[in-house]
């Protein structure tokens, strides 16, 4: 029974009208929700960072599961892009243009971070491992004290009162457009050099992998899409600042990506869905009204204590979340698996069974 | 025709003289052994062909073009393809996929063209995966393409290995131990298989070994190196009397 249930499943999913069908819809909801208030304007904004938060979490399992490396840097990416956008949209981009120009300025923060991703590209041609976080966490520290020094774009005290442009469709369209390209890109010649340098460089090399290139390619991209979701992000919350854009912003997308599972965009995209959801629920304001729900049934000064102190205990629950995964569940919720829609037909096909008569001698059966 | 020729390649590793004085004149189409104890240097000179290291000295040319100084992948382009004594297969990944990352430097698409899955991309991918399917049946692996190479038995992926280094499409194809670890009658079976590939691909071939059976048995060329330094070449009846070889050989195996 459950090999029939099976088996009509992975028809639909093998469906060519599946992904495109599902997208419309998507793509309906994302303009329809908004446009007649068909959830409320708080549970908008949630959609609103599971999206950026896919962003950030399937771009930086480009670097950290696909490829094996422990890049600490994505939160600095992440301010360049945001930055940039948001000064674009701020200080050049006449008012008037704001919805043609806003696509145009997104992309430039994605653009201008791609660049910065040459830069930790560089060291990852001779340093590898520990030595590589280390140079990542540095570079996340120098872009965050250069933002600090610089009076132009607000030093500490960032830049606030930027205009809301961020829309439910516009999230909808960039998480697709990326989650896609990185999509693509894990299934190509150099998603399998993205592959191969994890498991061996060396071997890589000598199988004709341009082990640089690669390198560089999936740094670019990953930190081209990080920037991507900087500028949203910016629009959105409408202040940024170098705070925004720290190690604890770096942390929640580790615990995303290894939460989800390493090299599996279907992972990420559950696992930035899932602590998207976690971290609103653990919300003070949440809490509260959680705890006022069921008010016999936990003592309440603890109730009182739990709520207001919850914004520290998050800088302990969390990091311990981050180690307690990688710990014990290293595989996440779908490590190094794929959801099936995901993966291209061709590929898929691949593996089918073939009896070729192929006539080799010594080898006969 | 020469294909590889190597002039007064030296190799130092530190204090430690590697690899001395070696020449090395390779006709297009032969199969030549490399024999020698432990430590001779073998492996090593498969390294400076294929980049691993830089010669500390000498050159290596590969139909004219100059090795040394290439980056590994550049001179694999070129068309030299290799195993490893230790095999070095990409563990975690299928057997298949172990076959397509050897096609990347033929795989004729720009990263546009990656990013959005247009153009040359689909061409070449189907390519690709027919071709690697392809090698996989040559090898009797057909059926283990989705298998992780990790979980493939011993000698199977001593076989993915060559199958590997066959996607490359080499016109030189160098083997290192082929026949470690296996049972006598195995020997026989991979010998005739070198043989076979080597018709069926055209191949030349440079290959290292320890079992004397083997390289007696397929190769047209030997040459044995100790300490470094080449002790004597030619066909396989002269070394087989070659007081020099005997010597160094010596307690080790007796040769034939
Ligand atoms: N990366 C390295 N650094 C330092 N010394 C090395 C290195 N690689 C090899 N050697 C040394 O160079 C010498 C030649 O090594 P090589 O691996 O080429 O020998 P081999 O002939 O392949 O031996 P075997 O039959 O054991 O495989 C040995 O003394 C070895 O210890
Ligand atoms: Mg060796």
């Amino acid at each position: 029974m459950s090999a029939v249930l099976k088996d009509a499943w992975n028809g639909l999913l093998d469906q060519a009208w599946l992904v495109p069908a599902l997208l419309l819809i998507g793509f309906g909801l994302a303009f329809a929700i908004p446009e007649y208030n068909l959830l409320n304007k708080y549970i908008q904004l949630v959609l609103m960072y599971i999206g950026i938060n896919i962003i950030l979490t399937v771009s930086l399992n480009l670097v950290n599961g696909y490829m094996g490396e422990f890049s600490l840097a994505h939160a600095g990416f992440m301010a360049v892009g945001a930055y940039t956008a948001a000064l674009l949209t701020m200080k050049v981009l006449p008012v008037a243009a704001y919805p043609v120009l806003f696509p145009l300025a997104v992309l430039a923060g994605g653009i201008v971070a791609a660049i910065m991703g040459l830069i930790v590209a560089v060291p990852s041609f001779k340093i590898r491992g520990d030595y590589l976080a280390i140079i990542t966490l540095a570079f996340l520290m120098i872009v965050k004290s250069a933002i600090e020094n610089i009076d132009y774009i607000g030093g500490p005290r960032g830049i606030p009162g930027i205009k809301r442009l961020t829309t439910l469709p516009w999230v909808f369209f960039w998480t697709v457009a990326t989650v896609w390209m990185i999509r693509n890109f894990v299934y190509s010649k150099y998603g399998r050099g993205v592959l191969a340098i994890r498991e061996d460089e060396i071997a890589s090399d000598l199988m004709s992998v341009n082990t640089k290139r690669v390198k560089f390619l999936a740094f670019m991209l990953s930190s081209f899409c990080a920037g991507i979701a900087g500028a949203l992000f910016a629009h959105l919350l409408q202040f940024i600042s170098p705070r925004v854009f720290d190690i604890i912003k770096t942390t929640d997308v580790l615990i995303m990506v290894y939460l989800g599972g390493i090299a599996s965009i279907g992972g990420s995209i559950l696992g930035a869905t899932a602590y998207t959801a976690l971290m609103e629920v653990l919300r003070p304001s949440t809490m509260a009204a959680l705890f006022n729900w069921l008010p016999d049934l936990i003592f309440d000064p603890l109730n009182q204590y739990i709520i207001q102190n919850l914004g520290v205990w998050r800088m302990v629950i969390m990091p311990l979340l981050l180690v307690l995964v990688m710990l014990y569940w290293p595989r996440g919720m779908m490590g190094q698996r794929e959801f099936r829609g995901f993966i291209p037909r061709r590929d898929r096909d691949a593996y089918r069974r073939i009896n070729a008569p192929v006539n080799a001698p010594g080898e006969k059966p | 025709m020469t294909l590889l020729e190597a002039t007064q390649v030296r190799h130092l590793f530190g204090g430690l003289c590697a690899v001395a004085d070696f020449n090395l004149d390779l006709q297009a189409g032969q199969l030549m052994g490399i024999i020698g104890p432990n430590g001779a240097g073998k492996t090593t000179i498969f390294n400076l062909i294929t980049g691993v290291y830089q010669a500390t000295e000498g050159s290596i040319r590969f139909k004219g073009t100059e090795l040394v100084g290439l980056t590994p992948h550049q001179i694999t382009a070129l068309r030299i393809g290799r195993t490893f004594q230790n095999i070095r297969l990409f563990r975690d990944l299928s057997a298949l996929d172990n076959v397509r990352i050897a096609h990347y430097a033929q795989a004729d698409y720009s990263p546009l063209e990656a990013l959005l899955h247009i153009g040359r991309y689909r061409r070449e991918e189907q390519r690709i995966i027919d071709n690697s399917r392809r090698l996989l049946a040559i090898f009797k692996l057909e059926h283990l393409a989705g298998e992780m190479a990790k979980n493939l038995p011993y000698g199977l992926q001593r076989r993915l290995e060559i199958a590997r280094a066959l996607a490359i499409d080499p016109e030189l194809l160098l083997l290192d131990e082929p026949a470690a670890g296996m049972n006598p009658n195995e020997i026989d079976q991979l010998m005739e298989f070198i043989q076979w590939i080597r018709t069926e691909f055209k191949l030349t071939i440079l290959l290292i070994e320890h079992q004397m059976k083997l390289v007696m048995g397929i190769c047209e060329r030997i040459k044995v190196l100790d300490f470094g330094e080449t002790l004597a070449e030619g066909p396989p009846l002269a070394i087989q009397n070659d007081p020099k070889v005997l010597e160094a050989y010596l307690g080790q195996e007796s040769v034939g």
